[in-house]
């Protein structure tokens, strides 16, 4: 430990403390110990729902001896920690539910062998909404490290608001430097969302680009799986270990190659089109996140992109098409929790049926409770042609949208929510205040575009503001671009929440 | 769209799932305010537009595969059962189906 002391190594990146690592600065373990040390101090956010020190330090020495045995991999030894959502065999996987406390999944999912295999450490799991169901991660169903009741996440920034969600666990985590990274899912804005409401950066490729093998399945259809840390250049790093084809475990897993996402993060951005779409800056966005976003694009403008104006008419639809559309695929999915292979089962019942009612009623929270309902509503006898199969036809049209769009720019910018994260409880129980306020994630989700949330400063409250930056498919690349050379020329991704 | 008592306890039953009265009670409220939003999408002219499943057939046409059918998963029972509700001498149990 020449060049760093343990005090500076949570401020690092992903990609200086892989150097530290690879350099023998600094041991995989010495980091290990200090980001779980950090963990348990700051443990009353409730980020994390599982930790295992003992497991977590065996794989940081295994670590280090292939580090000192010279086949380390590209991420040897820095530490990372998992949305609760992806299966782990060394960890219990509970998706938020109570139908899957103490779960022990007997495989990884994909996401977490392929960056196992570059190297990476892993520190436990993260708090999510339940099934990834929630724009707030309040709807959560088990109980934080440290805790004995289901506790919501607290956003460093002011811990009387919400982090966002679903994946609210991985941005605070993040934000509050528990760990330079984490991986998150997102279904309809749920790796965006928080990390604009957190403060960090975070990126959801093209749909088919990460493996959803082990992902818990919340919407097949839309999920999917992305990298959440401070600055774009670590995110391109984590996307090119997370992506790459998945042939015989997810079926919609595109096959593409791995590509390195990092290869053109210093290309100029001189001549580049920014679409700026007139129905993200409507009367329905807060003024200090307009104000913040318009600055963001003015520093673009700097750097020499020129902006656009675009259209993305069907912008508003997209809400009752996504809450048609997850909920169907959701009610379907999670039928596979019946009390029979895994999971929770009812204590008393009648008979088989009465055993199925009773698990599900005590096992699902009231969000995935609804969502449920919705589903099955919109896929029964008589009503699928008017509800599901309509909101996929209009989920072509959305998706024929951006492809217009796309003619006339490279990306496009907005803001990712209309507002700064919430206080906790501020939504009560209207649950279709939360669906509202995910207005601009969901369009590129239906679409199954890549988009992003980059830090563009701050607005009411000092709480960040996430600038979207949305591509066409595969122009992960060129997003990533975007961002870091924005990252270069501002340095709203590098401030750290006061005390953290 | 009008929904009624009948509507949420139709749907509960097919959904598998045993609703308490407050809680149906509650979901009637919150699913017909739900359907209000979803009023917009109904009236969309959607004919001729062929529907979106896999959203990268957008640009491109996207087979779904189906894998060769062989046993390739090595025979892990017991880690498979681990997490099951009930279990004896390998196999799942469940309450008497069959009279």
């Amino acid at each position: 430990m020449s060049n760093t002391t343990s005090a500076a190594l949570h401020d690092l990146t992903v990609r200086a403390l892989a150097r530290q690592l690879q350099q023998r600065q600094v041991s995989a373990v010495e980091v290990a110990q200090h980001f779980l040390d950090r963990a348990q101090a700051h443990q009353a956010l409730g980020a994390y729902v599982a930790i295992d020190a003992q497991a977590t330090l065996a794989q940081a020495q295994a670590a280090d001896a292939r580090l000192a045995a010279g086949t380390a991999g590209p991420l040897e030894g820095v530490p990372l920690a998992h949305k609760d959502i992806f299966a782990t065999r060394q960890f219990p996987t509970t998706a938020g539910s109570r139908m899957l406390a103490g779960y022990q999944s007997p495989f990884d999912a994909t996401v977490v062998s392929r960056l196992a295999d570059a190297g990476v450490v892993t520190l436990g799991k993260l708090s999510c909404d339940e099934f990834a169901m929630g724009s707030a991660n309040e709807n959560v169903a088990v109980p934080a490290v440290g805790s004995d009741a289901p506790t919501p996440v607290r956003n460093p920034w002011d811990t009387q608001r919400v982090p966002g969600g679903s994946s609210g666990g991985s941005a605070v985590a993040v934000a509050a430097r528990l760990a330079p990274a984490a991986t998150g899912t997102d279904t309809g804005g749920s790796i965006r969302q928080p990390a604009s409401f957190c403060g960090i950066t975070g990126i959801k490729p093209t749909y088919g680009r990460a493996s959803r093998y082990g992902m818990v399945a919340f919407a097949s259809s839309l999920d999917q799986a992305g990298p959440m840390a401070r600055t774009a250049e670590d995110c391109a790093l984590l996307l090119s270990h997370i992506c790459g084809p998945d042939a015989d475990r997810d079926s919609t897993s595109l096959d593409l190659p791995a590509e390195d996402f990092t290869r053109s993060l210093d290309t100029p951005l001189a001549g580049l089109r920014i679409g700026v779409p007139k129905e993200f800056f409507s009367d329905g966005v807060a003024p200090d996140v307009r104000a913040t976003v318009d600055n963001a694009l003015k520093e673009y403008q700097k750097l020499g992109a020129t902006l656009v104006d675009i259209s993305l008419p069907r912008t508003e639809l997209s809400i009752p098409v996504y809450y048609i559309i997850a909920p169907a695929e959701a009610s379907s999915n999670l039928s596979r929790f019946d009390g029979v292979k895994f999971g929770h089962r009812a204590k008393d019942y009648a008979d088989l049926v009465d055993m199925y009612k009773k698990t599900r009623a005590e096992g699902f929270g009231d969000e995935v409770k609804r969502r449920i309902m919705i589903g099955t509503y919109v896929l029964s006898h008589g009503y699928y042609d008017a509800y599901y199969l309509q909101a996929q036809k209009i989920r072509r049209m959305i998706a024929d949208d951006f492809q217009q769009a796309f003619q006339q720019c490279d990306v496009i910018a907005g803001p990712v929510a209309p507002t700064v994260a919430w206080k906790l409880g501020e939504h009560g129980s209207d649950p279709v205040a939360d669906y509202l306020a995910d207005i601009f994630t969901l369009p590129a989700s239906l679409a199954g575009l890549p988009g992003m949330s980059v830090p563009a400063g701050f607005g009411a409250g000092g709480m960040p503001v996430g600038l979207q930056l949305i591509g066409n498919y595969f122009q992960e690349a060129k997003l990533l671009n975007a961002a870091h050379q924005l990252q270069q020329a501002t340095d709203w991704h590098q401030r750290a929440p006061q005390g953290y | 769209m009008a929904l009624t008592p009948q509507d949420i306890s139709r749907i509960a039953n097919l959904a598998r799932l045993e609703l308490q009265p407050d809680e149906s009670a509650r979901l009637l409220t919150q699913l017909t305010g739900f359907f209000d939003i979803v009023e917009q999408m109904r009236a969309v002219d959607t004919t001729g537009i062929t529907p979106l499943a896999h959203p990268v057939d957008t640009i491109q046409p996207v087979a779904l595969r189906l894998r060769d059918d062989l046993a390739s998963e090595p025979n892990d029972r017991e880690a498979n059962q681990k997490s099951a509700p009930a279990v004896e001498r390998g196999l799942f149990l469940v309450p008497k189906v069959i009279e």
